[in-house]
């Protein structure tokens, strides 16, 4: 067995056959959030894509991209997205440093 | 229901090779497609273009030699006298090349329809040709062009290197004598599609993007954005095919399909005629030689109105691309997005 497997995406639904109840009340959710509201479909779509790529998860990569094309964003709006949603994991973990200062400084003369 | 997420929708049993799968869907929802009235008459004048778009549903290019000939271009016109037609939408291939668009497009305006002329900009270059937008000005000829997007990239991707600056050129051109100037009376709009095989944005959205970015960049005014769905037939079907997408880009017309996009199906309003007056329930269904039901009219020279406006439709699974979303014309969207 192959880990993420492409056609895993069509079969998403799948995860509703032991609750249901919890799917249905996951994907109420999940949809509403992606409606016009405050920020533009296609705004959230770009946020979408970035938090995609922030967890790294390959499916969501692979919808979000789609979901943009299809609220019309471009490559390199897309390029931008990913670019921020990086860099905060950089920052994130750059920041850290911080704490390995901390911890030297704490034992240091 | 346009979705931005076909991966959790419930997947339907995809089969795409059976034509009947899209007159099954709408038995199942008690509907018989038919027409409703004959507002326009959409020509074909043929398959010469001095371009070979990736996406063209007509497979279009500067080698075919398909084109109208005169006498029937002269029973079109003679349709168009005989039942005031109000509408006569004149496309191709680049219809300019053919000997006979200027004889049409004069003909037809002197007897009172409003002419529309789906121009591919680039064509306005091709010798010959550079009168183009003083033509249509005089002929109070509405344009239609279209530009997938308006970056050079994605449009050169699809409609060959140069397009883009050749297009640019000529909006300016046709900016110049009016079109898509505000009080000249002169109407160009813009004509997206996607740049593969994905769905086309709000029409509403992406339009004014067109509008503000066209503007800025090249100082470029046109009227509305029309956004159209890639038909998966042709050259674009090929294109699917030779790179895998098939088979998800079906999935994804099928996981769109909107029965609120059937009241404004182009099919429904339009009789559309080929190169060699034969007729048809649209443009597509043209270039799939799926001819308007066998007890009906034929060709342009019978056309008869009272036997083709309450019309059946003939379908096919192509069908799902115009009701996909916020669905697909020539026109644009035919439903206001959810």
């Amino acid at each position: 067995m192959a880990y993420y497997e492409e056609d895993d995406l069509q079969r998403f639904s799948e995860i509703a056959k032991h609750r249901p109840d919890l799917f249905e009340k996951f994907m109420a959710w999940y949809q509403a959030c992606q409606e016009d509201g405050a920020l533009t479909r296609r705004e959230k779509a770009l946020i979408g894509l970035a938090v995609a790529h922030a967890v790294q998860c390959p499916y969501c990569i692979d919808a979000f991209s789609q979901s943009c094309l299809e609220a019309g964003s471009n490559m390199e709006q897309m390029t931008e997205a990913i670019h921020l949603a990086s860099a905060i994991r950089g920052g994130a973990s750059l920041i850290h440093g911080l704490q390995a200062h901390n911890s030297v400084n704490k034992v240091s003369m | 229901m346009p979705s931005v997420l076909p991966i959790v929708q419930p997947a339907p049993i995809l089969q795409p090779r059976t034509d009947a799968a899209f007159d099954e869907k709408l038995a199942g929802l008690g509907i018989e497609l038919r027409s409703t009235t004959i507002d326009t008459l959409q020509v074909n004048l043929g398959k010469l273009c001095n371009q070979a778009c990736k996406h063209c549903h007509v497979d279009a290019s500067p080698t075919r030699t398909e084109v109208m000939t005169r006498e029937t271009a002269e029973s079109v016109v003679d349709a168009v006298r005989r039942f005031r037609i109000p509408t006569l939408d004149i496309t191709g291939g680049a219809p300019e090349l053919n000997p006979f668009f200027r004889y049409l497009v004069t003909e037809a305006q002197a007897l009172g329809a409003h002419i529309i002329v789906r121009h591919n900009l680039t064509v306005m270059f091709q010798p010959g040709q550079e009168s183009l937008p003083e033509f249509f000005r005089d002929q109070h000829v509405e344009v239609v062009s279209s530009l997938p997007y308006f970056l050079e990239e994605q449009t050169d991707s699809q409609r060959g290197h140069g397009v883009f600056s050749q297009s640019i050129e000529a909006l300016r051109r046709l900016n110049a004598v009016g079109y898509g100037i505000a009080g000249s009376g002169l109407t160009l709009n813009l004509v997206y599609n996607p740049v593969g095989a994905f769905l086309p944005p709000s029409q509403n959205s992406i339009e004014s993007d067109f509008k503000r970015e066209l503007m800025d960049r090249h100082g470029i005014a046109f009227d509305h954005l029309y956004t159209i769905t890639n038909m998966p037939i042709s050259r674009f079907l090929d294109y699917l095919r030779r790179s895998g997408n098939e088979e998800r880009y079906m999935r994804k017309l099928l996981d769109a399909f909107n029965p609120a996009t059937l009241d404004g199906l182009m099919c429904r309003r339009l009789v559309s005629v080929d190169w060699t007056g034969k007729l048809y329930d649209c443009d597509f269904n043209q270039m799939l030689e799926l001819n308007v039901a066998a007890e009906l009219p034929q060709t342009i020279a019978d056309f008869d109105p009272e036997k083709l406006a309450r019309r059946r439709i003939m379908t096919g699974r192509h069908c799902f691309g115009c009701t996909a979303g916020s669905g697909s014309s020539c026109g644009g969207a035919v439903a206001v997005s959810s």
